[in-house]
């Protein structure tokens, strides 16, 4: 027998399960969308809770203000961040000179100049460069960029700021390119066509029509590409080494804040111990570099956003 | 009255283009600077782990010697890891996304809840390790086990599959929900039978894109203090086990050489898995990518 519409809607309406699953799906889809922001608390928590136990054992002034990094000192273990901070800058600002000017190239080539063709191979080879994991970046500073940097500078050590450095930068050149090119290719193409119009080469449209444009974007990309460079752990902790130190020098082993953490977690630090808590307390440092850092990204994308 | 010199302008124009030919060749020289030093790394991995690459290691558990080492407690590791990765992460993440897309108003709460999620995507994954040590290796006491580690993992890579699948869902056009309502179909049915249906192929790719992140990575394992010599694999998930990467980071931080071309190796092991999941998304997105 055929039932009518009529008929189904009377015995769907009937039904009362379904209403009580209608009302109670969002529930749980709630729920389920909170546990993002649980993991944020999780993790906010975690570090201040630990850190603040590590503060009782260590006063909070020789953290922030000591310029000596020993914990595994058997006499006086010193806990001064400062070591791992200046190691953590070290890195970075190789990686930001390396990545900075080839990822802004690329993306300005890319924009540009670049023909459609040009970019449908360029830039899935520059997702894969992105997709590459950083334990393999990792092994390439360790095993190949070092050994080479230093046949032609003999004064490099095998651990170093410089190699990793590199190799950061090149981890990031992709993030800073596909983001800079994004916030160059929205710039509208009438303005660009204005230019070309009056007689600019694609050079003058670029540096003084694209570029400018898309400021905040670019700058919001290279915030960004520091804020990985200072969170980055696997390449550092590779081909870095682990000797904290308070100094300018590039050439030798420094020791990061990620690669601490690293260092104490392979060991055997018991729980409870001070080199235990230790690790959250740097954690808690890196957390809120990164933080600053993503924050400062987000202000600069709104902030001086052109509309157009 | 004087005319433009026409010769002022060619020689002016000359120079402009020749300075615009200089740069177009520069950015395109540093462009091909990218590409190189992935040519250099893939050559480098495939000619130092090739003639290591074998069967036998494949099959073989880590070894003191490097000659017998093999990979195959860290590449079963690692398929454990995302037996529990990939159910939760996707669970978790579709389920955020379908609530932020369908169900939230827009207020307060909603863009307190986007603007979290693009803050978790930018916490450095080593600080991850310290949140699962915490919570899931201590306080709950699951240990170093592959479920405290696949939770970890779950949560880090679960901002990037809630913004895919948002992308994804946001991508459905607007009429197919509307004539599902019109045929007198419920929100949830709305849901279930047409969004997630249409959405699919790109909640897919984006997924598995996360997990192959996932599977890379390495610092969270070790802040949970996933070991690395395992002679044994996991009968289920609440055993220790090792990963791929974690491996690949024992192998390069030993100083004997021999070593370097076991790591590689394992890299190249490493790299052929997150290969074969990448060409997965490829062809979902190629095979589904229906244009409405």
């Amino acid at each position: 027998m055929r039932t009518s519409v009529q008929d189904m809607i009377a015995q769907s309406k009937g039904k009362k399960n379904k209403k009580f699953i209608e009302k109670l799906i969002p529930v749980i889809l709630f729920l389920i969308a909170s546990v993002s922001v649980l993991t944020t608390i999780g993790i906010v928590m975690t570090l201040i809770i630990e850190t603040i136990t590590f503060f009782t054992r260590v006063p909070i002034t020789d953290f922030l203000l000591g310029t000596t990094w020993l914990p595994f000192s058997n006499k006086e273990a010193q806990f001064g961040i400062w070591p791992l901070i200046v190691g953590t800058l070290k890195v970075t600002a190789i990686a930001i000179l390396v990545a900075v000017p080839i990822g802004l190239s690329a993306a300005i080539y890319l924009s540009e100049y670049a023909t459609d063709n040009v970019r449908r191979v360029i830039k899935p080879v520059l997702e894969v460069l992105a997709g590459v994991p950083t334990i393999v970046y990792g092994f390439f500073a360790l095993t190949f960029v070092t050994p080479v940097l230093q046949s032609l500078f003999p004064e490099i050590k095998i651990f170093n700021a410089i190699s990793p450095g590199i190799v950061v930068g090149i981890m990031i050149i992709p993030m800073i390119a596909s983001l800079s090119e994004d916030a160059m290719s929205s710039v509208p193409k009438s303005i660009r066509d204005g230019a070309l119009a009056m007689g600019s080469t694609k050079f003058e449209v670029a540096m003084k029509i694209t570029v400018p444009a898309a400021l905040s974007g670019i700058i919001a990309s290279v915030v960004l590409g520091i804020s990985r460079a200072i969170g980055e752990t696997m390449i550092v902790s590779l081909a870095a080494g682990s000797t904290p130190k308070f100094d300018g020098d590039f050439a030798g082993s420094i020791q990061t804040m990620t690669a601490y953490i690293v260092q104490v977690s392979k060991g055997d630090a018991g729980y409870g111990t001070t080199i235990y808590y230790s690790i959250y307390a740097v954690g808690f440092t890196l957390f809120l570099f990164t933080m600053a850092m993503n924050i400062l990204a987000g202000y600069m994308s709104k902030r001086f956003r052109e509309e157009y | 009255m004087r005319y433009i010199e026409q010769e002022t302008v060619v020689r002016r124009m000359n120079g402009r283009m020749i300075i615009n030919r200089l740069f177009q060749g520069l950015f395109l020289f540093a462009t091909l600077l990218a590409l190189l030093a992935l040519v250099i790394l893939l050559y480098r991995i495939v000619t130092q782990g090739a003639g290591h690459l074998s069967l036998d290691f494949l099959s073989n558990f880590a070894s003191r010697f490097p000659e017998k080492a093999g990979i195959k407690a860290a590449l079963v590791g690692s398929i454990w890891l995302m037996a529990v990765v990939a159910p939760t992460s996707i669970i978790l993440g579709v389920g955020s996304a379908i609530y932020l897309e369908e169900y939230a108003k827009k207020g307060r709460i909603t863009t307190f809840i986007q603007m979290n999620i693009s803050n978790l995507a930018g916490v450095p994954s080593v600080v991850f390790g310290l949140l699962g040590l915490t919570i899931f290796v201590r306080a709950l006491a699951l240990g170093n086990s592959i479920l405290a580690a696949g939770f970890t993992m779950s949560l880090l890579i679960l901002p990037v599959i809630i913004v895919a699948a948002q992308e994804a869902i946001r991508s459905v056009p607007g009429e197919l929900r509307d004539a599902s309502y019109g045929m007198g179909a419920t929100k949830w049915q709305t849901i279930v039978r047409i969004i997630l249906p249409a959405a699919i192929p790109g909640i897919l790719t984006g997924s598995i894109l996360a997990l192959s992140r996932a599977i890379g990575e390495t610092a969270p394992l070790i802040v949970i203090g996933v070991p690395v010599i395992i002679q044994f694999l996991p009968a289920g998930v609440m055993d220790t086990f090792t990963a791929l990467p974690m491996q690949i980071y024992d192998w390069s931080s030993r100083p004997q050489a021999e070593f370097q071309t076991v790591a590689a190796a394992g890299i190249i092991v490493l790299m052929a898995v997150l290969l074969f999941m990448n060409s997965i998304a490829v062809i979902i997105r190629n095979k589904f990518d229906k244009s409405y």
